[in-house]
């Protein structure tokens, strides 16, 4: 049971942007991390795989099933797709977009919200640690506390394949110690099948059960952490030299530099 | 567990004391648009009683035939005329700022009343009517179908080049500027008393009331408002973008046009009925943003309230100027809304939203 991308193409005008792209299948329960440089086509790569664009080829497939198949409804119910930006500044509650995320599963026209959904939405201030600022509008909030409110619409959603572009980018070094664990413990215990999108290498070693590296629209190495960040794969993708340690409490510590000739 | 339970029912208990007082702010304002309605009927030449006019209103059969005529078929129409285009440019004003995430979209920026007006003009200069058989209605009638034109190639272009925002405005802003040229040939080869007419026209005045448009209007707010409520959700998750509204599974290109159908017809219906008003359907729902917030399921119906509230408030005070004198509302609002606009910019930028 896993997410399997098969030889997708991709093209914004006539730039190819993802190229005969595939993955071995992600299977439920474990969490990737997708790393690579700038422009490489990982948010493009999520895109396709949610739904909202199209690949010109190749397939995206959950259990078996071509998810475009699906009406994007459906298919949003499935894959939840949270894009780096979460700029938006509107005069709306961090309880009200993580309500309208969870309400928006449903079908029909009701207006007000069930008490299933203010629960789900309670669940999730909690387990986040929303609930300080969850009656403030998201418009006066912090970049990184926009980012969690982003991270509580993915939770609660409940969704069976989670696509988080870079979602602890603006947070201190505790929140992304504390989103990184709530990540993995939701996709582990809903056994969902997680794939984020992230710089940090170290942070990637730390939580992520395979890591996928991504360059010039293909994935150019994916395995296990350790196996993979020591690849020369990874140095060539980002023209770095990388140094791997583990630390004296057992952590594997990623070290790119820059080497000179 | 336990101990950290009470925090998060502090922010469901929020959320539910947040609505309540949003929905207590929709009824105000009803009770608001029920006082300005007295207020538009009581005021206006003739200096009749305030008591003798409410009488009226209440049992009509009591009055003499002279206050019902006056009552009923002078002041209530007009009145009413206020508080339906007043709706109506509220509500189509509310919905356009929200599918083209701009609070300064309205009819007019995106110039479905500037095609009206050229609409009215041509029956005026030329006396040529669109639809056979309209008769007294052809000024009417012709800024109807032109409104609506206008519309529908705001639809077409953007289905076009794909429905994004930004698409929409600059293809609004073309139409202002285009129709508003047009009007301008117009009103170069036309004589005195034509020219008299446009420019009469252009200033909307709710003298052209009656019954009859009343009525329409009020089947059509009834239909529209649900049909807006109805994707009260969809519209709130397209205010978070259009990226995160297509994550949460909103088809945001078929709602864009949806939304976009119901506000031109809305706009269409009431500048042929009245001409150009400005400013209502701008400031209404931004008195509304800040009251209710971006909830649309109460933005919405606000901005409508909101709206209806101000244009009959504009209403009584064209009267109350100069008395005897009715002054076509399009100039109050005008008057009273830019600084009142730009006095509500200041206050939002005050306070850092």
């Amino acid at each position: 049971m896993a997410l399997q991308l098969c030889d997708l193409d991709f093209r914004y005008g006539t730039t190819p942007v993802l190229q005969g792209l595939g993955t071995d299948a992600l299977p439920r329960g474990e969490l990737a991390a997708l790393v690579g440089p700038n422009g490489s086509g990982k948010s493009t790569l999520f895109r396709c795989a949610a739904g909202l664009l199209r690949p010109e080829r190749g397939t995206v497939a959950l259990d078996g099933h071509d998810l475009s198949q699906l009406s994007q409804r459906e298919r949003a119910r499935k894959v939840f797709y949270l894009a780096q930006d979460t700029g938006a500044r509107v005069a709306l509650s961090v309880f009200d977009i993580i309500l309208l995320a969870r309400k928006s599963l449903h079908r029909g026209y009701a207006l007000a919200a069930s008490p299933e959904d203010t629960r789900a939405v309670e669940a999730v201030v909690e387990e986040l640690g929303l609930a300080p600022f969850a009656s403030r509008d998201i418009a006066t909030l912090s970049g990184g506390q926009r980012q969690l409110a982003a991270i509580g619409q993915a939770l609660v959603r409940e969704p069976d394949v989670l696509l988080l572009d870079e979602p602890t980018s603006a947070l201190d070094v505790r929140r992304q110690l504390d989103v990184m664990a709530t990540i993995r413990a939701a996709t582990r215990r809903r056994d969902i099948v997680t794939v984020v999108a992230i710089h940090d290498l170290s942070l990637a070693a730390r939580f992520a059960d395979r890591v996928l590296v991504m360059n010039t629209g293909r994935i150019a190495q994916a395995g296990a952490p350790a196996e993979v960040l020591a690849h020369e794969a990874v140095a060539e993708t980002y023209a770095v030299g990388v140094h791997l340690e583990h630390s004296a409490r057992g952590t594997l510590l990623v070290e790119p530099y820059i080497q000179v000739h | 567990m336990a101990a950290t339970l009470p925090m998060t029912a502090t922010a469901t208990g929020d959320y539910r004391r947040r609505n309540a007082r949003r929905l207590k702010l929709v009824l105000v304002g009803l009770v608001a648009l029920a006082v300005a309605l007295a207020l538009d009927v009581s005021i206006g030449p003739g200096n009749l009683p305030l008591g003798d006019v409410l009488r009226t209103l209440v049992d009509p059969q009591s009055a003499t035939p002279r206050l019902a005529v006056i009552v009923w078929d002078l002041r209530l129409p007009i009145a009413l005329m206020a508080l339906a285009v007043g709706a109506m440019l509220g509500l189509s004003g509310a919905g356009m700022q929200t599918i083209l995430a701009n609070p300064l979209a309205d009819p007019f920026t995106l110039g479905v009343s500037a095609a009206a007006t050229v609409g009215a003009s041509v029956a005026i200069v030329f006396g040529w009517s669109v639809v056979p058989g309209a008769g007294p209605f052809i000024v009417t009638a012709n800024a109807f179908v032109f409104a609506l034109a206008a519309s529908l190639i705001l639809f077409f272009m953007t289905k076009l080049r794909g429905v994004s925002a930004e698409t929409m405005i600059l293809v609004g802003i073309a139409l202002l500027f285009t129709c508003n040229a047009i009007t301008a040939l117009l009103q170069y080869r036309s004589n005195e008393v034509q020219l008299t007419q446009i420019v009469f026209w252009t200033l909307g005045s709710l003298a052209r009331a009656s019954w009859d448009k009343v009525g329409v209007a009020a089947v059509l707010i009834a239909l529209a408002l649900p049909f807006f409520l109805m994707r009260g959700w969809a519209l709130t998750a397209l205010r978070l973008g259009d990226e995160r509204a297509e994550s949460l599974g909103v088809r945001v290109d078929r709602l864009r046009l949806e939304i976009l159908i119901a506000t031109s017809l809305l706009a269409a219906v009431s500048v042929s009925f009245v001409g150009g008003i400005g400013f209502i359907g701008l400031v209404g729902p931004h008195i509304a943003r800040l009251l209710v917030g971006e909830d649309q399921r109460f933005f919405l119906p606000a901005a409508t309230i909101a709206s209806a509230v101000l244009l009959s408030l504009a209403s009584t005070v064209s009267k109350v100027i100069t008395p005897g004198v009715i002054y076509p509302i399009g100039i109050i609002t005008a008057l009273i809304g830019v600084p009142f606009f730009i006095s509500l910019v200041m206050s939002i930028r005050g306070r850092g939203v």
